[in-house]
Formats: C-alpha cells, structure tokens, sequence
C-alpha cells in the first residue's frame, strides 16, 4: 500500500474530496514525516497544532461542499514569508522571536484557498546563499546522497528547506522565492519542479525583502502538474504591492497536458560554457531531442550579453539588499546589543544580528551606492540589465516560444565543498538561472536526468512574460520523456 | 577597482556594522574578489542604454490619498526590544 504521503498533491486533492482520505488524517500523516525527519533541518518552526486545527475546518468545509482547490492539503512556508503569529525570522539571529501580526499576501491566498501549514522552512539568511549553509538555524541537509556515500550534500539555496521537505515528502508543497535562482537551483539540486513566475505575478507584500526589484514568490513541488496548481493560488494581483500586476491568472492546470507541437523553442548558445561538465550538456542534448520529438522546433539562438548578468547582478542585488536591511536597526523589532551611543547600538546590533554573507553583501552593496560609485558601478549595472531584457525581447520577438537551458552547472555538492574562500566559487552556482530575474520573466526547473553519482539534474525554460502556461507545457512534457527519479532511501527516518 | 583597509573600515561604518580589526584584512579580500568579479561590466558599451527602473513595464500605480489602516499601536510595539508608552525607547540622541 502507499503510503499517503507518496501522494503527489493532485492525487491527495482528489482523494480529499472523494472522501478517501480526510483533512486530519492527511495532516497527521505529515507530522509524523516531518518529526522523523528532524536531522534534514528542513523546518525552523513546525506548526503541528495549528495543521490539525486548519485540517479539522478544511474537513468541515469539504462535508458541507465548500472546498477550495486546496482544500486540506498540507504546505510548508518558507520562513521568508510572515505568517500571523507564528515567528518568522528569515533564517537570521537578528529577526529571531519576530512574531508577525499580519500576514503575507501569497500565504493568505493559500489559506483562503483550504490550505494546510505545517510550519516555517529553513532558508539561507535573508534568502542569501545557493547551498542553505548561510541559515543562522544550521544547515539543511539534503535528502539525497552520492551512490555509496553517505557524506552530507546541500539542497541547493536559499529554498533549501523548501526543496529538501518537498523532495523527502515531508509537505506537499512548499512557498518559496526566487532572487538569482533559489527556487530553481535548489529544485534541480533535490530533483522536484520549482517556477519563478514573472516579476509581478505574485504579491511581494510580506514577503521579508532581499532586492526588491529580483525577488519573486514561486512554489516547490514534487510534479509539474502540483507546481501548476499552487501557483495558480499563490498568483493574482495585490493593491499592497505597487510592482503587483493586475492581469488575470490562468488556470494553470489546464495548460499542463497541452504539449509543445508546434512550438519554437530557442537554445542559447551563449549558455554552451567552457568547462561545463559533459554530464550537463549531454542533459541538455537529451532535452532538446525530447522537445523536438514531441513536435515542437529548434531554433539557435543568441543572448549576447548573457556573460554580464551574474557580475551585473552582484551589485544590483547588494544594492537593493543594503537599503532594505537598513531597517534592521535594533529599535522596532528583533535583536539589539547595546552600545555607547544610538550609532554604536545599530553597530553592535547588525554585526551581531547578520552572519558572514549577509554583512558582505550588505558592504558591497553600501560601497556601489556610495558618493563616486553610483554611476560606474549602480547605474552601469541597470543599464546592462536593460541590455539583458533587450536581449531577451528580441528572441521572443522572432516567434520564440520558450527558452531550453540547464538548471545548474552541476549536481548538488556536499556541505562545507564550496565558497569557503572565494564568495564568488558560490555565486557561479546561479550562472543559468540569475539572468531570468535580471530580466524579470519566468523560468521552471523541471528534473531531467541524473548525474554519474546518481543525484537529480534539472533543465530550465524560460518564457515570455506573463507565460507561464507554456512553461508547466514544456516542463511536463521533458517531465513525461525523462527516465523516472527513483525517490532518494529514507536514511533519514 | 580595489578597496583599502581604510575604505573597508569607511564602508563598515555606512552599512552601521562595527568590524573588529581582526576582521579588516579578510574582508578587504572577500570584497576585492567580488570587485574583481564585477570588473568586465567596464568593457560593456552602454552609450545610449537606458538604465532599467520599472521591471514589468506599467504606469505607476496609485490610489485615493485616505487613512486606510491605523490605531493598531500596541500591534506595532509588539516585537520591539524597548517600549514605553506606545514610544520605542532608544539610547538618548539629543543632550
């Protein structure tokens, strides 16, 4: 028998509202998962009393036929996003015990929606890091390992809680957000299905900023068909958030079985990297062949300013980041260490309150905004993502459809192998992904194939703005055609 | 471009983060290797490119100048480190 939580989310739906399954025995299932699965670290908080509690009223409404298309399924919430009255900390010592008295638009509509939370995600502090080893709660640990091995690898990051609990089936989905590649990295590294929507799709409102002008909400599940479905409740314009577009949402469902014949897709050959692994780009060929044998045409295509977009948004990013955590200040909320003076406080209280990565971005960010720099380096780097997006424009523009790259330069590695040096060995992990948010459109990572250690590797499509449709299309067809991810061995339980 | 110990300490001091001396040197490091990352945007011709400001293009969006949330004080206090009075206490400013 399997077990109910080898369910994807479509399936427990369905059971649910058959009246196979109730709400409370979905949950507790769940909770039993997420307790046995302590040492992965996925979650910061777990809300177990408030699952039951949210399953007995999704039961209710399902006996009096007022079910929503969530109804009783069960989530985890990265803990960027506020939620009333449970803490949100946003993976950081200098928000720990912040207890929000709102909350978040895009949680809200999944509430609204008969959706279930089983608690708070761990993250990279402030969404900051590609491994999930920047947390100020420890790492998350991935339930995937290297064939014979059993050193630790990461998820991916910053939503490692997210893809690590979605992909060792402690939730059935997870929110998560996407700056530079951290809903889309950490869904390759865990083998599970992550969207960034296009800039504007979700609602940023309560959603604790990193750079506001990358940042994008997006879900982490276990099949294109369950990613669909989430998004579709998470999405729709908010008054809240003045960069929150007022464009109706689609059922995104619906668009999941509609196959790509006829569709152009383009393959960039500026993603084609020296020293990429042979792993990565036969993975790629493998896609393309997939695509091209369900109907749809390859077209080559160029982005010529592709190779700019990871050091353009190392300062855009910093940038944004050091405005928006100047308000961590010790005075409204969170952490404050004392000092001599109102100056010496914020001091002491920001190098103690931010860890290593979060105070390095934050400097770099304050020096490229700083008198003499503004224009070389800020205002240089805004002018190159407009070359970026152009770029990008003028493919859709010559009837492309969709973009086919790959997820990652690589499979997940283990904790403690990267960055530990050089910062920047970290960031060229987000070298296919960032470009999408410099650009604000949509990007999916679907799993495609594994590596020769046996751990999932993704493919990405990216799409034209507000086309999402054509993503989960896409996706689920490389999702059909790819070899199926055999679930990594529970040696965590 | 490269950054000084000096600038390193400047920098800190914007960003309202105190840095030990310990700390200088291995920050001026970590900063330098990000610099030099970003380095090539230099050899980019941007003549004529206007910078991105609005994502998804669209008018600015506004709304009716009202009141339309307020009188939730003890709300608002609720996660401060030192409150009174529904004021947040901080160390004395003006002598």
């Amino acid at each position: 028998m399997t077990a109910l939580t080898d369910l994807s989310l479509a399936e427990a739906r369905d059971a649910l509202l058959k009246g196979q399954v109730s709400a409370v025995e979905l949950a507790r299932a769940q909770i039993a998962e997420i307790e046995r699965a302590r040492i992965l670290n996925a979650f910061i908080v777990e809300t177990p009393d408030k699952a039951l509690a949210m399953a007995a009223a999704s039961d209710a409404r399902i006996a009096k036929a007022e079910a929503g298309p969530l109804e009783g399924i069960p989530l985890g919430i990265k803990d960027l996003y506020c939620t009333e009255g449970v803490q949100t900390t946003a993976a950081s010592h200098i928000l720990e015990g912040f207890t929000p008295a709102y909350e978040s638009t895009v949680s809200a509509n999944l509430w609204r929606d008969g959706a279930v939370m089983l608690g708070k995600l761990n993250l990279d502090e402030f969404a900051m890091g590609s491994s999930n080893e920047t947390s100020y709660f420890g790492p998350v640990v991935s339930p995937w390992r290297r064939a014979g091995s059993e050193a630790p690898l990461v998820p991916g990051g910053s939503s490692g809680g997210s893809a690590a609990a979605v992909a060792a089936k402690l939730c059935f989905g997870a929110t998560a957000t996407d700056t530079g590649g951290s809903i889309r990295q950490p869904a390759a590294f865990t083998g599970t299905v992550g969207i960034k929507p296009t800039y504007g799709r979700c609602s940023r409102w309560g959603i604790v900023a990193f750079a506001s002008s990358l940042d994008q909400a997006g879900p982490i599940a276990r099949t294109v068909r369950d990613a669909a479905i989430l998004l579709r409740s998470m999405a729709g314009h908010d008054p809240k958030d003045t960069t929150s577009v007022d464009v109706p949402v689609p059922n995104y469902e619906a668009a999941v079985g509609r196959g790509v014949k006829g569709m152009r897709i383009g393959i960039p050959r500026e993603y084609r990297l020296d020293g990429m692994p042979a792993e990565i780009d036969a993975l790629w060929r493998q896609g393309v062949e997939w695509l091209k044998e369900s109907g749809a045409t390859i077209v080559d295509i160029s982005l010529p300013h592709t190779r700019y977009a990871l050091p353009a948004y190392y300062i855009v990013a910093p940038a944004e980041a050091s405005s928006n955590l100047a308000r961590y200040d010790g005075v409204r909320y969170g952490l404050r260490v004392p000092g001599k003076d109102i100056v010496g406080m914020y001091e002491a209280t920001r190098a103690a309150g931010f860890g290593k990565e979060v105070r390095r971005r934050i400097m770099i960010g304050a020096y490229v905004l700083s008198a003499g720099y503004y224009d070389a380096y800020y205002v240089r780097a805004q002018k190159i993502r407009t070359l970026i997006r152009q770029d990008f424009e003028r493919a859709y523009a010559d009837g492309i459809d969709a973009i086919l790259t790959p997820a990652t330069p690589s499979a997940a590695f283990g904790l403690g192998e990267k960055g530990s040096a050089d910062p920047v060995e970290m960031y060229l992990n987000d070298v296919f992904t960032v470009t999408v948010n410099m650009a604000g459109l949509p990007g999916i990572a679907v799993p495609a194939g594994t590596s020769s250690e046996g751990l999932p590797l993704g493919l990405q499509l990216i799409g034209r703005p507000f086309d999402e449709e054509t993503l989960f299309a896409a996706a689920k067809v490389i999702e059909d055609a790819a070899p199926k991810l055999k679930p990594p061995p529970k040696w965590w339980a | 471009m490269s950054v000084d110990q000096a600038t390193v300490r400047r920098i800190a001091h914007l960003a309202r983060i105190k840095v030990s001396d310990d700390d200088v040197p291995q920050l001026q490091d970590e900063l330098n290797a990000i610099l030099r990352f970003v380095e090539e945007l230099a050899s980019v011709d941007v003549e004529g490119v206007e910078p991105m400001t609005s994502v998804m293009p669209m008018p600015m969006k506004k709304r009716a100048d009202v009141v339309t949330d307020g009188g939730i004080a003890d709300a608002i206090l609720a996660n401060a480190p030192a409150s009174e009075d529904h004021f947040f206490k901080v160390p004395k400013v003006v002598e």
